[in-house]
């Protein structure tokens, strides 16, 4: 063992583990059919379903970084559905379905636990505003309904229902809503494309994007170019820096958002609990550590530091919720780069230059939509560029038309 | 507490101020087309450099100009928008009678 750390430490190259699961790193091709930049969640599952229902398995998925180390791994790893758009939530829907059967489809447990969602209202309009959502979700067929106080008692008998003066009127109580190993999702998309013949570079940097009359020929990187017939970006708070070398502008801001865990306690809380009100949401882990997440950062910054702000107006709303936690310690802390849209809606779908599509704008709702997010943009990667019925609505054109999908069930927007 | 440094109130907690976005020139609205428009309204560079931005302090209600690095969140300038806007801009509607 002594021998071995020093062989680590004194290791010239950049000593990153190999997964067990993945196959060796191999040399860049100079050409393949598609390049996926990206290597999140996203990035991996379109590449899965590239491979697995369209057998287009020349594909390179091109990570900066290394697998599932962005977004994909800062998440809060909430998985729901209860959104308020009717485009939004059949979209949502769909990845619910498709989370349920992840594990048994990998081989690999991403340790899904359904265990409902409540949100709190403490207003009236609140409780009108979560009785539509309630109405929008189960014409779409999802588990959705409006619960009373004593409903609420009984499913988290621990929590105060008058916090910071503000009595709890009902709770929105979403039974699909679940939580899954975000990790865990990410490497058993990359095995499942790795197996089937799709090559994951990580360390590998798109440095610029090579767009030839309109249409994007290769994209050059740190280790040589790559030439190919088309490029999915899936970069999450780096968007609108991708699309700048490609050549176009988004109407994406990139802010932080932070999060935070305490130490491991006793099961006691069930659901995932969150109070759009007091801009916080709680959930306990397998572990039993609790998860706190909030609103955005209140200004743009490429920076995943964390603020003691934050910290101040997040956990204290946290413990009016749950005011025995008053006395528990934080283990760890970070923050993630969100590229907000101003309609808290994703962009999916076709940009400016031909070849290229754009899988960006995921806010705080990216991870539950990773399955159905890398199906669909597989599908329009495979049928080269016809867009699928499911994510029309949220073309970045959306936005010259005027045309924006007002999504206010999402956290931002709610918190 | 992060400060930033008001051009009328002097330096103040950050919290006290509102992000209001990047300093764009407003096309005119009755001559451009849709797609200038939507360019002005919601898209942006969101690039990681120095960017001259709006910023208004909320309890006094003033708005102001930031130089900010959006990568360090250094907040290198700010100054009084008049700055840039020196001439006055006139919003004189043409009265018209209203009819009872």
């Amino acid at each position: 063992m002594p021998f071995s750390l020093l062989k680590y430490g004194l290791n010239k190259d950049y000593p990153f583990e190999q997964h067990a699961d993945l196959p060796k790193p191999t040399e860049l091709k100079p050409h393949y059919d598609v390049v996926i930049i990206g290597g999140g969640g996203h990035g991996v599952a379109t590449a899965y379903y590239l491979a697995k229902y369209h057998g287009i398995t020349n594909v390179a998925i091109l990570e900066k970084s290394y697998l599932g180390g962005g977004n994909t791994a800062r998440n809060t790893a909430v998985i729901r559905s209860n959104y308020l758009t009717s485009e939004g939530v059949k979209f949502y829907s769909e990845s619910v379905k498709l989370f349920k059967e992840l594990s048994n489809e990998f081989d690999f447990n991403i340790m899904y636990s359904q265990r409902g969602q409540l949100t709190l209202a403490h207003t009236d309009a609140a409780v009108r505003g979560f009785r539509q959502r309630a109405e929008v979700n189960k014409h779409f067929g999802g588990k959705t309904e409006l619960i009373d106080p004593q409903q609420i008692r009984e499913l988290v008998p621990t929590l105060n229902m008058n916090p910071a003066d503000m009595p709890v009127l009902a709770g929105l109580w979403h039974m699909d809503g679940a939580t899954a190993r975000h990790d865990a999702v990410a490497w058993g998309y990359a095995k499942g494309a790795t197996q089937r013949g799709v090559e994951l570079h990580q360390l590998t940097e798109v440095t610029d994007v090579i767009v030839q009359q309109g249409k994007v020929t290769g994209v050059k990187t740190n280790r040589g170019n790559v030439s190919c017939g088309c490029v999915v970006q899936a970069v999450a708070g780096h968007s609108s820096l991708l699309a700048a070398k490609a050549g176009f502008k988004m109407p994406i801001t990139t802010f932080p958002l932070q999060a935070m865990v305490t130490q491991p306690v006793k099961p006691f809380l069930d659901p995932l609990v969150s109070s759009p009100s007091l801009h916080c949401y709680v959930q306990q882990t397998g572990r039993g550590e609790l998860v706190f997440g909030g609103g955005s950062d209140p200004y743009p910054l490429y920076s995943t530091r964390s603020t003691m702000d934050l910290k101040e107006s997040l956990l204290a709303n946290a413990v009016e919720l749950f005011p025995f936690m008053a006395n528990m310690r934080l283990m760890r802390q970070w923050a993630g780069l969100t590229d907000m849209t101003s309609d808290y809606s994703p962009i999916m779908g076709l940009s400016p230059v031909d070849n290229y599509y754009l899988d960006a704008g995921w806010g705080t709702w990216g991870f539950k939509s990773t399955p159905i997010c890398g199906k669909s943009m597989a599908e329009l990667v495979a049928s080269g560029g016809k867009v699928p019925e499911l994510i029309k609505p949220f073309s970045m054109d959306r936005f010259n038309a005027f045309r924006q999908v007002n999504e206010m069930g999402a956290t931002a927007a709610s918190h | 507490m992060k400060m930033m440094n008001c051009p009328l109130n002097g330096l103040r907690n950050i919290s006290e101020f509102v992000h209001g976005g990047e300093v764009k020139e407003m096309p005119d609205p009755n001559s451009c087309s849709d797609k200038e428009w939507a360019d002005y309204v919601f898209f942006s560079d969101n690039a990681i450099s120095v960017v001259t931005e709006w910023w208004l302090h909320a309890p006094s209600g003033y708005w102001f100009i930031a130089e900010r690095h959006t990568g360090s969140d250094e907040i290198l300038k700010t100054y009084d928008p008049s700055v840039l806007f020196s001439e006055r801009v006139e919003f004189s509607a043409p009265a018209t009678e209203v009819k009872a």
